[in-house]
């Protein structure tokens, strides 16, 4: 037996054991199913709750919620590509561009149909998603067809998307939106709920019915887990990788139409960070670097988790850029924990 | 009345560069017949098998199934006009569950969602026809070697099957298992279908075997109803007129002990004691999973020991350091050439170059490039590469070719002790006299030679000594002509001594390296 049911099964563990020993194994089945994020997240509401008094409160935590909400987006995308074994650094880039070009095509129907705002944001979003669409199928076709590795793959995408916003814009923020754009997606409210909240939750539903309740899910999991296999199970595996990134991106531009309608502009520097930050959301939230491994709902807990420590940093007075420093800290503990567990799981 | 042809392939060929892996093989397959496929490594079998299955597309030649010409372009082709195959290297997802596993690539659904209670149920029942008893929500990581292959069997078997393919399906089965396996083909030809079945077990044929076909250097040799054969003629057509020939007589000079372990154990090994000489060769013999590699790797440093000792020449060399053993005079030559062995990418020479560093001292900081260059000639004349080969680069080449280079790397050293593990995996008969030529060059010249083999007939005709093992430990040393075949097989399934092990790994590493 592997490790991981010696530790995790009650009956092969038939050894009277004492508390002390009872909750090192829990600890550890702990760990093997689901990462490092209950630690990192016990470790962290201890830590700002003591620093900070205004931590651990309603109105904070509410706070959070909302911030996170384009965090949690991104990292569901980055997730899918995790699964299937890639990454995706052209995230930020993709969000860039997606808030460029629905901002320009935004700003300039809007004078054309002034009495028709919804079709005027609604032809932007398109605009939006198609470009982003554009974006994850050459990461997707670079990856599956020509196998160019996805390291180097997003990271060109990477700079053609960041420097083709730049270019259409140079680098001054595209203004002129609806303002209804900015009422309803960025500030909005529905039963008292940030708009922006409630696309999230859509959001996550939908990820989580694809991930465990489609083929594409499931085919997602299996590419990762072993292409090889995959490809003797008749898997297409091409189009399978294909998909995960064109999904990515898709979900990389709905957060960068909830962050223009946020910042009422068109930007070239947003999603900057985007990158980093979401796949350290990812891999504490277990999602192995590997492929094969993640869930959904933890993801939008890690994802929580980072906006989480960025708001206790806060408030408890971190400099942004020391902030730089522990969240990059953070993400390499991340990795080391998933190697750490991954060895535990495959009982080498 | 014969009973209908299901497949028949028609001069079928297929070529890689610089080898023609298959060459114009004629082949059916009748409804409700058990077909063996008999041969030795590198002999074709496995390259027929992946035309059939649609994994690769044969150069030349055609296949015919139920009468029809197809032209399979993947899997899925295959699998829509019937055919299904369980491969050595297993097709499952370790990181899914069973259920996930069986359905892969055909899930059932309901609308547009995957349907997983009908999931369950088809495989609970798959499981309870074929008499299997695993947990359909089990990982597959956390299957033993056995179970994955019964859920590899089960995988193959879901849907219209009217031909299966079993590539070596009782390699790591034991006899119980392997009984239950061979009720479940009699169930399958009951029900009329064919099934191309692959092993080196000629005791398996005996028991399930209709028709026999051999190859040999990738053509058909015969193909012989079992009734009217016995396995000495099987064993003359595998092997041809060149059996006499190949495996040279080694002279037998044995020096002192270079290598001791003494109550070794890691993962799948449960205590080794073992000597080896300079001046003579150690044979090694065993099933997959019995821990005959696993062993050798351990006290290379490539896996961690656990409890034991390990000595070189007097040195106590227990958890060294792959480096430090290697400096110590211990060369181990990997069994599979392409993810352990050679720099794919590089040109022979350069590979050849590779070896020589670890024997060149640099002057002044830098490498003598002209020397190592001469070197590398004189070592490719030495394992007989041709010279046109030389500087192309090495995953062009053929296995025989790369087997020849893997060698001449570790001739760039001169070493105390050599461990080659299944040293002719996927190799010609030329390349395999050559190889065995130098292993003779070897330990005549004084070198202790280690050949762990899943090949019996090579382990047994090179091996001075011979070591079977047997669950991680080892089952008898047998020696001089005490090495037979009966004597060595009647210890491969020796019962698992009662003084119980922890249980067998389920995760193994030699388990992902070809047989």
């Amino acid at each position: 037996m592997s490790a991981t049911s010696s530790a995790a099964s009650p009956s092969s563990g038939a050894v009277p054991a004492s508390t002390s020993v009872r909750l090192r194994a829990a600890g550890r089945a702990l760990f093997i199913h689901l990462g490092v994020l209950p630690f990192f997240l016990a470790a962290a509401l201890i830590v700002f709750t003591l620093v900070s008094d205004r931590f651990l409160t309603a109105d904070n935590l509410v706070n959070v919620m909302r911030q996170s909400v384009y965090l949690v987006l991104v990292s569901l995308g980055q997730m899918t590509v995790l699964i299937t074994g890639g990454f995706d650094l052209a995230v930020g880039a993709t969000v860039a561009l997606t808030s460029v070009v629905s901002a320009l095509v935004m700003a300039a129907l809007g004078p054309m149909f002034p009495d028709a705002p919804a079709l005027v944001i609604a032809l932007g979003a398109l605009a939006g998603f198609a470009v982003a669409a554009l974006v994850g199928l050459a990461n997707g076709a670079g990856v599956a067809l020509f196998g160019v590795s996805p390291f180097i793959m997003t990271l060109g995408v990477s700079s053609v998307a960041a420097g083709g916003s730049l270019f259409l814009t140079g680098g001054v923020p595209v203004s002129g939106l609806p303002t209804e754009f900015a009422d309803l997606f960025g500030f909005g409210r529905w039963l008292g709920i940030p708009v922006p909240v409630l696309v999230a939750a859509v959001a996550i539903s939908i990820a989580w019915v694809v991930m465990t309740r489609t083929r594409t899910g499931a085919h997602l999991y299996a590419v990762g887990g072993n292409i090889k296999a995959a490809k003797l199970s008749a898997i297409h595996t091409g189009r399978t990788l294909i998909v995960a990134y064109i999904l990515c991106a898709l979900i990389a531009a709905l957060t960068g139409l909830l962050l223009t309608a946020r910042v009422e502009s068109g930007e070239a520097n947003l999603g900057g960070t985007l990158a980093l930050e979401s796949i350290a959301a990812c891999v504490i939230a277990g999602v192995s670097l590997r492929g094969g491994i993640g869930r959904v709902e933890n993801v939008v807990l890690g994802a929580l988790f980072i906006v989480l420590v960025q708001n206790g940093m806060n408030l408890a007075q971190i400099g942004s850029y020391l902030q730089m420093v522990l969240l990059g800290g953070l993400l390499i503990l991340a990795v080391i924990f998933d190697q750490i567990r991954y060895r535990m799981m495959m009982g080498v | 009345m014969s009973p209908p042809v299901l497949i028949r392939t028609v001069a079928l060929t297929k070529r890689y560069p610089g080898v023609t892996a298959l060459d114009r093989v004629d082949f059916d397959l009748r409804s409700g017949e058990v077909h063996v496929l008999f041969g030795e490594n590198g002999a074709g079998k496995s390259t027929l098998i992946s035309l059939l299955a649609g994994v690769s597309t044969p150069s030349e030649g055609e296949i015919l199934v139920r009468g029809h010409h197809v032209r399979f372009t993947g899997v899925a082709d295959a699998r829509a006009a019937g055919i299904s195959a369980v491969f050595q290297e297993f097709s499952l997802v370790p990181t899914l569950t069973v259920a996930e596993n069986l359905f892969l690539g055909d899930e059932p659904l309901s609308g547009p969602f995957l349907d997983r209670r009908a999931m369950r149920r088809k495989a609970a029942a798959l499981f309870a026809d074929l008499d299997f008893a695993i947990d359909p929500k089990r990982l597959v990581a956390t299957l033993s070697r056995a179970e994955q292959q019964m859920v590899e069997i089960a995988k193959a078997l879901h849907g219209e099957v009217g031909i299966l393919i079993l590539d070596e399906p009782t390699a790591s089965l034991t006899d119980r298992e392997v009984d239950h396996l061979f009720a479940v083909i009699a169930r399958m030809k009951a029900r009329g279908v064919g099934i191309i079945y692959i092993s080196h077990r000629m005791q398996e044929f005996a028991r399930i075997a209709d028709r026999v076909t051999v190859l040999r250097d990738g053509r058909r040799i015969g193909t012989v109803a079992m009734a009217e054969t016995s396995e000495a003629a099987l064993i003359e057509m595998m092997a041809g007129r060149a059996i006499a020939e190949i495996y040279p007589s080694i002279a037998r000079s044995p020096g002192p002990v270079l290598l001791r372990t003494e109550g070794l154990r890691a993962w799948g090994v449960h205590c080794v004691d073992l000597e080896v000489r300079a001046g003579e060769v150690l044979g090694v013999a065993g099933l997959v999973g019995s821990g005959k590699s696993r062993s050798f790797r351990a006290l290379m440093g490539l896996l961690p020991i656990q409890a034991g000792r390990v000595t070189v020449q007097g040195r106590d060399l227990t958890g060294a350091t792959t480096r430090e053993v290697m400096r110590a005079g211990l060369c181990y030559v990997p069994p599979d050439r392409k993810t352990e062995g050679l720099q794919l990418a590089f040109s022979t020479r350069d590979n050849l170059a590779q070896g020589e560093l670890a024997g060149t001292p640099s002057r002044f900081g830098l490498l003598p490039w002209r020397r190592i260059r001469k070197r590398c000639e004189a070592t490719a004349e030495r394992v007989e590469l041709p010279p046109a080969y030389r500087g192309r680069a090495v995953g062009k080449l053929s296995g025989g070719n790369q087997q020849k280079a893997l060698f001449g790397r570790a001739l760039g050293r001169d070493y105390d002790l050599y461990i080659f593990d299944e040293p002719t995996v996927g190799v010609d008969m030329g390349a395999r006299a050559a190889i065995y030529r130098l292993i003779r060059e070897l330990a005549e010249a004084g070198k202790a030679v280690v050949v762990i083999s899943s090949d019996l007939p090579e382990a047994m005709n090179l091996a001075h000594r011979l070591l079977v093992f047997a669950h991680g430990r080892i089952a008898a040393e047998l020696e001089g002509d005490a090495i037979s075949e009966a004597a060595i097989l009647s210890h491969f399934f020796d019962p698992i001594p009662s003084a119980a092990i922890p249980s067998v790994p389920t995760i193994d590493q030699e388990a992902r390296l070809p047989a």
